[in-house]
């Protein structure tokens, strides 16, 4: 599909704009107040972040995309308190944090379910962790598991679930804390495609009954564009912010919205963002097209 | 059938029946073997056993000699026209057949003491027992909770570990003397040999256990809010319990290989006091008896602590 044919991707239809200004305007319940990373091993420093700058509103969903080595991981991870920052510092709700709390609850990319505790004890452990009673904990427990669907499986341990299943309970542990802010880092990216397809419209059905901000990390851009009211995009070495891009696509959104000219235009855009960074960079760990055999290499012996 | 030829491949599958197979077999060989060199004279035995001393008057009957001197002292009688002395084909007194071990292991449980033990088998191995659950509980409820600490706390991890590694390379029986000059020449100080022989080891295998705890699974927990003591007993600990458990299960062993060492501390006591003064006596089929009752002891405990911990771990076997 010609590139110039594609709308841009910067204009907003009109009640997506509407929407975006709406969100604006609400308080701001994570705020990453210039943060910046430095690994130091040995002599050797590698900056993993510079001088991030963002602020989540409230109810918002943020996709933070980037290509691998941009420090996205790095950045969740000290959102949820698990690294600490080496300048700048991350504050929910106006106030500055200090380690993992439950206010930020997070769902790993491996389901990380204790796999000693059936599926209510699973959730039950955040809303015990908050001082509920037991019995109390039971009850809410068994409401957040209907509302995945899993009601049944209360009584079953981890490993007789599904991933899929088992990603749905992991959402539900962390929900069930009361968190303000849900943190992602890649959770869908072990599913296979139909079951992540099905899951990114849970999450989004989720989101939109209760009260809460989601940060969403993940390497495809599609899932990215599907999920994302506004997608921050990380520039590799050091990790910067490259743009912040707020995505056309009304809601609710739809499998078939993948198809759309707004959705192509992002996603080309996105792209071509990503693209650009792999040429500068020297080191890069994945699979590069200037991937060069030698000429003599013998690949087969079967003459053409 | 096929499938006993594939357990014999690299890495091959094996099913019930070839498992079934197996062990047997594995029970079955030795004790065929054991039972060929007893009771085929062809394979091995050595020596004669003088039924008739006949002419020779240093022999007596009852006595073993090695087959070349009987031949030789067969010859000699031939020659001086005496009556020849007759023997039987057999084994050293040290090896016993299986039946002479079986008979005195069957013995072992019906009547008292053998000659010159003042206790019978059974006696014996229930101090023994005793000794062992003692110095594992001891070392357990020293070791197990410092263990843990140290696999989850950097600071003990600092403080504590060098110390054992040093004391982890004495060997457990250098502090007999110690021990008794301490504790008396009773039972505390061979109580004390078992817990310094694993009590060292077990905080390291423990502490190392411990750190090898899933570390998303903390993380994940820290997520939900869970701290300090909250996230030692219901994250820390029940994720460790499957591996804390088969820990406990070897170092049982290890307490084991430490038993005959601290029993022959003070007065010596137990199954190895028995077994020293039953081979004084020459009743080698009594010792055996009493080796193969700690092997056969020590195999079913294993035993049995391996099928309570499938039945208690599910998780952790259907995880793995």
């Amino acid at each position: 599909m010609p590139q110039n044919s594609l709308p841009d991707y910067r204009i907003l239809p009109l009640d997506v704009a509407e929407r975006m200004a709406h969100i604006k305007q609400r308080e701001c319940v994570l705020k990453i107040d210039h943060v910046g990373k430095v690994f130091t091993q040995k002599r050797h420093q590698t900056v993993a972040l510079e001088d991030i700058n963002f602020d989540i509103h409230r109810r918002e969903f943020v996709c933070v995309v980037g290509p691998s080595g941009c420090g996205k991981s790095t950045l969740i991870r000290i959102l949820a308190g698990l690294e600490d920052t080496t300048s700048g510092r991350i504050l929910v709700d106006g106030q500055p944090v200090n380690g993992p709390g439950p206010d930020r609850g997070m769902v790993f990319q491996k389901y990380t379910l204790f796999p000693w505790m059936d599926v209510c004890r699973n959730v039950m452990f955040g809303i015990e962790m908050g001082g509920t009673s037991k019995t109390e904990a039971r009850r809410e427990a068994m409401q957040w598991l209907q509302i995945v669907g899993l009601e049944q499986f209360a009584t079953s341990f981890p490993h007789q679930l599904s991933g899929g299943m088992q990603q749905r309970v992991a959402i539900v542990r962390a929900l069930a804390a009361r968190p303000r802010v849900l943190l992602m880092d890649e959770s869908f990216s072990a599913l296979d495609a139909q079951t992540r397809l099905k899951m990114q419209n849970y999450l989004m059905e989720i989101w939109r009954k209760i009260d809460i901000t989601i940060v969403f990390i993940t390497h495809d851009l599609d899932e990215a564009i599907y999920l994302a009211d506004r997608i921050l995009v990380l520039k590799p070495r050091p990790g910067r912010v490259e743009e912040v891009i707020e995505v056309p696509l009304s809601r609710p959104r739809r499998a078939t919205q993948m198809t759309s000219d707004e959705f192509l235009a992002t996603k080309a855009h996105l792209e071509a963002l990503i693209r650009s960074f792999g040429d500068n960079t020297e080191e890069t760990d994945e699979g590069e097209e200037d991937f060069n055999i030698p000429l003599l290499t013998l690949v087969t012996d079967k003459a053409e | 059938m096929p499938s006993l030829a594939a357990s014999w491949r690299l890495y091959g599958r094996t099913d019930r029946t070839a498992r079934g197979v197996f062990g047997i077999l594995a029970v079955l060989l030795p004790l065929l073997t054991w039972s060929a060199v007893s009771y085929l004279p062809f394979i091995w035995h050595p020596q004669i056993l003088i039924t008739d001393p006949g002419g020779e008057d240093y022999l007596e009957s009852g006595m073993r000699m090695k087959r070349a001197d009987f031949n030789r002292a067969v010859d000699e009688m031939r020659a001086k026209k005496l009556p020849a002395p007759q023997g039987i084909a057999t084994n050293p007194v040290y090896f016993p057949s299986p039946g002479e071990v079986l008979s005195a292991f069957a013995h072992a449980f019906t009547s008292s003491a053998p000659t010159g033990a003042e206790h019978s088998i059974t006696q014996a191995f229930g101090h023994s027992i005793r000794i062992i659950f003692w110095g594992f509980v001891i070392s357990s409820l020293i070791g197990v909770p410092l263990g843990v600490l140290c696999g989850a706390l950097p600071a003990m991890a600092r403080l504590i570990e060098p110390s054992v590694d040093f004391f982890r390379y004495l060997p457990a029986p250098a502090f007999g003397a110690l021990a008794v000059a301490i504790l008396g020449i009773y039972d505390a100080p061979k109580i004390a040999i078992i817990v310094i022989g694993t009590l060292f080891q077990q905080i390291l295998v423990i502490a190392n256990t411990t750190r090898k705890l899933d570390f998303a699974l903390i993380e994940a927990a820290r997520t939900l809010g869970a701290r300090g003591l909250r996230l030692l007993f219901r994250v820390v600990i029940p994720g460790i319990l499957p591996d804390l458990y088969r820990d406990q299960r070897i170092l049982l062993g290890w307490a084991w290989t430490y038993l005959i060492v601290a029993e022959l501390i003070g007065t010596s006591s137990g199954i190895t006091w028995f077994i020293t003064q039953q081979a004084r006596y020459q009743h080698f089929d009594n010792v055996y008896a009493a080796m193969a009752l700690i092997g056969i002891v020590g195999l079913g405990t294993d035993m049995v602590l391996g099928l309570l911990a499938r039945k208690f771990f599910t998780w952790k076997r259907e995880n793995a």
